[in-house]
């Protein structure tokens, strides 16, 4: 085997089709598309779906409170509980939930996750958010659309949207979790 | 595969691990509005109890209601155990309707085992205390509650004091201890120093009064003298003044010192009533982490496909 660099555009986790700099530009976007429709970040509440949705969240709500002037809570949601396969899958370890503490009811809260594939995840997290309370609205806010829904799910504000077949892997790599911020396809 | 947990050795560390990092999660649980988690949905536990119990019976039914599961609560009493049923019929029973989960408690030591490996159900046992022999669960909310006021456990100092001899608390909390790396000093006076002890892996004591100044944390068992046939010690007084925990004692701890008692207590014999209602008594927490432990452990039994902690069936 050769050790050389990959080419151009490539990493060895397969094609990079967001690098560091496109990830910050869609956050901000993102974060401006949810001011907009909001009108504002009064009664706003994010909450990341571990581990990375949790990252871009906090992320989303700095640059939120930038422009905005006043501190959106953040917290996260673990679904692990809710799933529909948890059944099908040896016992897996939990994730952090945190509300934050004036907590959701009323709230108009914004779900944020790395990748929206077959939807079920974002189901399970409107299940998991039923018992935590009841929010004005629920919104979601995704970094990478791959498509191929399977449950009636789409995402109100999206980083990117990328066509994927279904043997693909997409990898969400950030800076908080990862040392590097990247997202790419193999 | 079905897993069991029978004893607090069947944990490695990185299980031992997974159990305490999981009830850290249901323990928030407890500030919620709703107390409820899906994961046990459909699942059936059953607490066959066969010694009285309150405080590790509710523990588990509201550790099992909490995660959605239906409970099924049998105890020896007014069952048709006292009309002269076998184990193994009782068993079949309980298999018979369908248990996921079976949590045992028996005042014969190895009954749990015996419910797990002879072959007449197919549900996953919990040890909620078997005789004179293992408690794992009252270990996990134990080192649960230590964790909380310490942080990692690894080097610190833990003395148990009292009746080891027929303590399966002890038992139970020297071999998780040991898993997890805190040096475990066991105090009492000879006569209720189990057997064996030497091969623990623990140091042992009879001078109370010279391991209290180096300890983290120092739990006080009760005497059981329903379980005692014989003299152990001269009289109570006497081992109140020796082996009890008083104030004057308590003052000799370093100062982030907790202590402990894994309950009931008897007041004024192993532990004065100033010391259980003092600060640094830990002794009302223990039972509330008791439902989160409990939670995190038929979690990790129960809720997937395959456990991910516990002992085999071997």
């Amino acid at each position: 085997m050769t050790s050389a660099p990959p080419p151009a555009g490539q990493s060895d986790e397969g094609r990079v089709v967001l690098d560091a700099a496109d990830i910050d530009r869609a956050l901000t976007r993102i974060s401006h598309e949810i001011l907009e429709r909001n009108k504002g970040s009064d009664d706003l509440v994010l909450l990341g779906i571990p581990t990375r949705g949790v990252h871009l969240a906090q992320r989303v709500a700095a640059t939120l409170s930038r422009v905005e002037g006043a501190e959106v809570p953040v917290g996260s949601l673990d679904i692990t509980m809710y799933r529909d396969d948890l059944r099908l899958r040896p016992a897996r370890a939990l994730m952090h939930t945190e509300v934050p503490p004036d907590g959701i009811d009323g709230r108009t809260v914004v779900l944020v996750d790395d990748v929206l594939f077959s939807g079920r995840t974002i189901r399970a997290a409107l299940d998991a958010m039923n018992d935590l309370g009841r929010p004005a609205a629920v919104q979601l806010a995704v970094l990478v659309d791959r498509g191929h829904r399977q449950l009636p799910i789409r995402a109100d504000f999206v980083g990117k949207n990328l066509p994927t077949s279904l043997v693909e892997q997409v990898a969400v790599r950030l800076a908080e979790h990862d040392g590097h911020d990247g997202v790419t396809i193999r | 595969m079905r897993r069991h947990l029978l004893s607090a050795g069947d944990l490695s560390r990185d299980d031992a691990t997974l159990v305490l990092e999981t009830a850290e999660e249901m323990r928030s649980l407890a500030d919620r509005p709703i107390k409820k988690l899906p994961a046990l949905r459909g699942r059936t536990v059953v607490n066959l109890f066969f010694e009285d119990s309150t405080r590790t019976r509710i523990s588990f039914e509201a550790a099992a209601k909490r995660l959605s599961a239906d409970v099924i609560n049998f105890s020896a009493k007014g069952s048709s155990v006292s009309k002269g049923e076998s184990l193994k019929d009782t068993a079949l029973t309980l298999e018979a309707m369908g248990a996921d989960a079976v949590v045992c408690r028996h005042w014969a030591s190895g009954a749990p085992h015996l419910l797990a490996h002879a072959g007449w159900s197919r549900s996953s046992v919990v040890n909620a205390g078997d005789g004179t022999h293992e408690h794992p669960t009252q270990a996990l909310l134990d080192a649960f509650t230590m964790r909380r006021h310490l942080g990692d456990l690894d080097g610190r100092r833990v003395t148990i004091v009292g009746d080891v001899l027929h303590s399966r608390v002890a038992r139970s909390n020297a071999l998780l201890l040991r898993t997890l790396g805190a040096d475990v000093t066991l105090v009492a006076p000879p006569t209720l120093l189990p057997y064996g002890v030497d091969s623990w892996g623990v140091a042992t004591s009879y001078d109370l009064d010279a391991v209290l100044p180096t300890t983290d944390v120092v739990m006080m068992l009760r005497v059981q003298r329903e379980r005692m046939n014989a003299a152990f010690f001269p009289s109570v007084r006497e081992y109140s003044r020796r082996y009890g925990l008083d104030a004057r004692r308590m003052a000799t701890l370093p100062g982030h010192a907790i202590v402990m008692h894994p309950g009931p207590m008897v007041r004024g014999m192993e532990i004065t009533a100033d010391v259980a209602d003092s600060d640094r008594s830990v002794i009302v927490e223990q039972v509330t982490n008791g439902v989160a432990v409990r939670m995190a452990v038929l979690y990790l039994l129960l809720g997937g496909s395959e456990a991910a902690i516990g002992g085999g069936d071997a």
